[in-house]
């Protein structure tokens, strides 16, 4: 029957983890309480990107974006709404809302106004479980227009003319590498899809998994069928269980609509999929290291050349594509490469999905147009800081990449501009760093991070990275001296220029990056003792100021309770059991506890 | 190495079958080491020998492999999963604190289990729900806006469910 409603209900990890998985119980239960269940059609997607607000509810065709959802609220949005047609206004997500009371649509929030959604085309629109509703979005005519009319070398010019770009953070040309690969004649040849996202900090490619996931597939065999591959896997990680289920769900349905398997669109084109689980490791997003795991051994990268191109899985001709990068190509080959090219800025081409976290507002999935502001990103998409506190860098790249400091916010996002700034364009984590962080404390954080990664086959990274981690360590304790953060510079460049693989030619960068825009922080932990973000344990001592009105909060709330006052009288920490974890500064009203 | 581990007999059996499925697969190990550590929550020397007997592969190459990705274990893991989130947006907004914390209420370190056996403790790494950062896990059930008083509540609840 015709179904005059659609109600979207947000179930990505965020709002998930906020709830959302009961609400639609709850839908299920009132439509029938009121009789319109069968009108209402109610689709669960992947992620809506601004996960700050979740969990959101968006129904059609109005558009009208409910933010916040809670259980107790969908009778309401059942019983006004989608019974009597009146919008729950306050319920509506705040900027959704224009100055009279009129509710806008989806795309005219800021939050989505400067962002242009190509990879993210269908996150959080479509059910990712059904296939038809792919297919309803102009799913797999891509596919159809490449195998049906264009030659595997058309597909390339097409994917050259397009100028994108490998997202997973080298930023190589996609139709360069197929074209390496198509010209490679061999009797076998494989495609590879990374998804081992490794970045510590980022969730675009598990998103686009979770919901989009017959994009990915679509994208695997146009690959496919442009270098003459039969064959694709799909490395995946372990930690993202949700995707490796939507993904195997996708493979079936495809599968069963004999749009995977033998004889495609009957044209004689086969093509299989098989899904291969990473173990935790963050170098096997490497590709060669990536390519060791499948062949079922240690992923430890090996020389290049030869690249997989030439000589990749079991020796054969591999191409490695990115989840996002896959994720741009049915849109390419359905839309144009005209189309496609017509985004973004000359050489860079399209957009880049970047997940925005750290200390801003409206932490979640962005895609912009490449060529974008860092200060468009943070500010405009992002809403800037919370708490008036004072930007102090953007981190890019995650352990490979370095900080952009806030005095460089207007340069473009564009795979060089950002290399040129210390830090790289990377796979798209993109954390917001502010005054109450410490530099010299992200170094340590990513080195810890390499030092554990490191696959241990090659001795610069190996004992580089546990050395420089230890010269942080002793940095950030107090304990350094200035020639210490001059033999760190050195020890970080030699690691550069002497490793093996992509994970330690990149280890030092956080390092190399922050103590070209960061020095005097570094220095002032070593000279004057004083960590300038108030983070580095050893050299802050937390202290109630006289501002103090006796609230008793941050008593009550201290977890060791080394703190110490009556009502409305002023209160004093026992430095000596202080383990100086905030909550008492968090939580005081009137922001009389410091660091000193 | 501690106590032998006992091998049940229908798991094994249920080893067996996997291994039998996926040795014809071209590289076989890593699907096959990932259906050991789904049945038996670990894979000690005991379970790595059967797996070396059925492929040919060496004990010292599968234990090489095992011991290199950090989701495979050697011993098994607690009841219940707390984790940390330790992904970069949840450093910068105070994280590594909570764990610090967490491992004090809980007395052991990371990827340790308590003596009763009843929590493993892990840091993890971003789950993609940075929006509420910081964040902590316990088994599926994950926690935003996490302060040292809340984890060290969370945990005091689950252990006296
Ligand atoms: C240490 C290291 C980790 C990497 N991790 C990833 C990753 O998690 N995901 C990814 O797509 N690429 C990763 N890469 C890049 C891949 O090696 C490879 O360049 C990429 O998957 C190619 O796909 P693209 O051309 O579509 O970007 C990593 C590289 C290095 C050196
Ligand atoms: S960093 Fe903790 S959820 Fe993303």
């Amino acid at each position: 029957m015709f179904e005059r409603s659609h109600v979207l209900i947000c179930s990505g990890s965020n709002c998930i983890s906020r709830g959302s998985k009961s609400l639609r119980n709850e839908f299920e239960e009132h439509l029938s309480n009121l009789g319109i269940r069968e009108e209402i059609k109610l689709v669960n997607t992947g992620c809506v990107g601004l996960c700050e607000q979740g969990p959101f509810v968006i129904v059609y065709p109005e558009g009208v974006f409910y933010a916040q959802v809670k259980n107790k609220d969908i009778k309401t949005i059942c019983e006004e709404h989608l019974y009597k047609g009146r919008i729950v206004e306050k319920l509506v997500f705040d900027e959704a809302l224009s100055d009279k009371k009129e509710v806008k649509a989806f795309d005219e929030i800021k939050f989505y106004s400067k962002q242009t959604r190509v990879a993210l085309r269908n996150c959080g629109l479509i059910n990712p479980d059904d296939i038809e509703e792919y297919i309803a979005k102009e799913g797999y005519h891509g596919l159809g227009k490449v195998l049906t009319t264009m030659t595997p070398q058309e597909v390339i010019d097409e994917m050259l003319k397009s100028g994108l770009r490998g997202r997973g953070g080298g930023g190589f040309p996609t139709g360069r590498k197929w074209d390496f690969a198509l010209k490679n004649e061999s009797d076998q040849k494989y495609v590879i899809c990374n998804a081992d996202e490794g970045d510590p900090g980022a969730f675009m490619d598990r998103a686009l998994l979770e919901g989009d996931p017959h994009s990915i597939l679509e994208g695997l065999m146009i690959a496919g069928y442009a270098i003459g591959a039969d064959k694709g896997y799909i490395y995946v990680r372990i930690e993202y269980p949700t995707a490796i289920e939507k993904l195997k769900t996708a493979i079936s349905q495809a599968t069963n609509l004999g749009l995977l398997g033998k004889n495609i669109f009957d044209t004689g084109f086969n093509f299989d999929i098989e899904l291969r689980l990473g173990a935790g490791a963050f170098v096997c997003g490497e590709e060669t290291a990536l390519i060791a795991s499948i062949e079922g051994g240690r992923g430890m990268s090996r020389n290049k050349p030869p690249f997989p191109a030439a000589k990749g899985l079991w020796g054969k001709p591999t191409i490695i594509n990115n989840v996002e990068t896959l994720a741009n190509i049915p849109a390419i080959l359905h839309m144009g490469a005209d189309w496609f090219a017509r985004i973004g800025v000359e050489g860079n081409r399209g957009t880049k999905v970047f997940s925005l976290g750290g200390n801003i507002k409206n932490a979640g999935l962005v895609e912009v147009p490449l060529g974008t502001t860092l200060r468009e990103v943070v500010y405009e998409i992002g809403g800037g800081i919370p708490g008036n506190r004072a930007l102090k860098a953007v981190q890019t790249g995650g352990p490979s990449g370095g900080a952009i400091p806030e005095h460089l916010m207007d340069l473009p996002i564009e795979y060089e501009t950002l290399v040129q700034a210390g830090s790289m364009m990377g796979s798209g984590g993109m954390v917001v760093i502010d005054e109450n962080n410490c530099m010299v404390d992200i170094c340590r954080f990513y080195l810890d991070f390499t030092c554990e990664e490191s696959c241990g086959k090659c001795t610069p990274c190996r004992e580089g990275t546990k050395k420089m981690l230890e010269m942080l360590e002793i940095i950030s304790s107090g304990e350094g001296t200035l020639e210490d953060i001059d033999r760190l510079e050195e020890l970080a460049k030699m690691v550069k220029n002497s490793s093996l693989c992509g994970l330690g030619q990149a280890a030092p960068n956080p390092i190399l990056s922050m103590l070209e825009h960061f020095r005097p922080e570094f220095e002032s932990h070593v000279v004057e003792k004083v960590c300038p973000g108030g983070v580095c344990k050893p050299l802050i001592k937390l202290v109630v100021t006289d501002t103090c009105i006796g609230c008793t909060k941050c008593a009550t709330n201290c977890p060791v309770d080394c703190i110490e006052g009556s009502l409305k009288e002023m209160h004093k920490i026992d430095t000596s059991k202080c383990i100086k974890c905030g909550v008492c500064k968090n939580i005081c009203p009137v922001e009389a506890i410091v660091s000193v | 190495m501690g106590n032998k581990f006992e091998i049940a007999e229908d798991k094994k059996q249920e080893l067996l079958k996997e291994i039998k499925r996926y040795k014809k697969t071209p590289g076989p190990l890593m699907p096959i080491l990932h259906e050991a550590q789904r049945i038996f929550g670990c894979i000690p020397v005991e379970v790595q020998k059967i797996v070396s007997l059925e492929t040919g592969v060496s004990i010292a190459e599968i234990n090489g492999v095992v011991t290199f990705y950090s989701s495979f274990t050697l011993s098994p893991k607690g009841e219940h999963i707390v984790g940390v989130c330790l992904g970069t947006p949840c450093y910068v907004r105070g994280s590594q604190t909570i764990l610090d914390a967490v491992k004090s209420e809980l007395g052991v370190n990371v990827d340790e289990t308590t003596e009763d056996g009843f929590f493993t403790l892990e840091a993890i790494r971003c789950i993609g729900t940075c929006g509420m950062a910081p964040v902590m896990s316990i088994d599926e059930n994950v926690y935003g806006e996490i302060n040292v008083t809340k984890a060290q509540k969370l945990i005091r609840e689950a252990r006296s469910k």
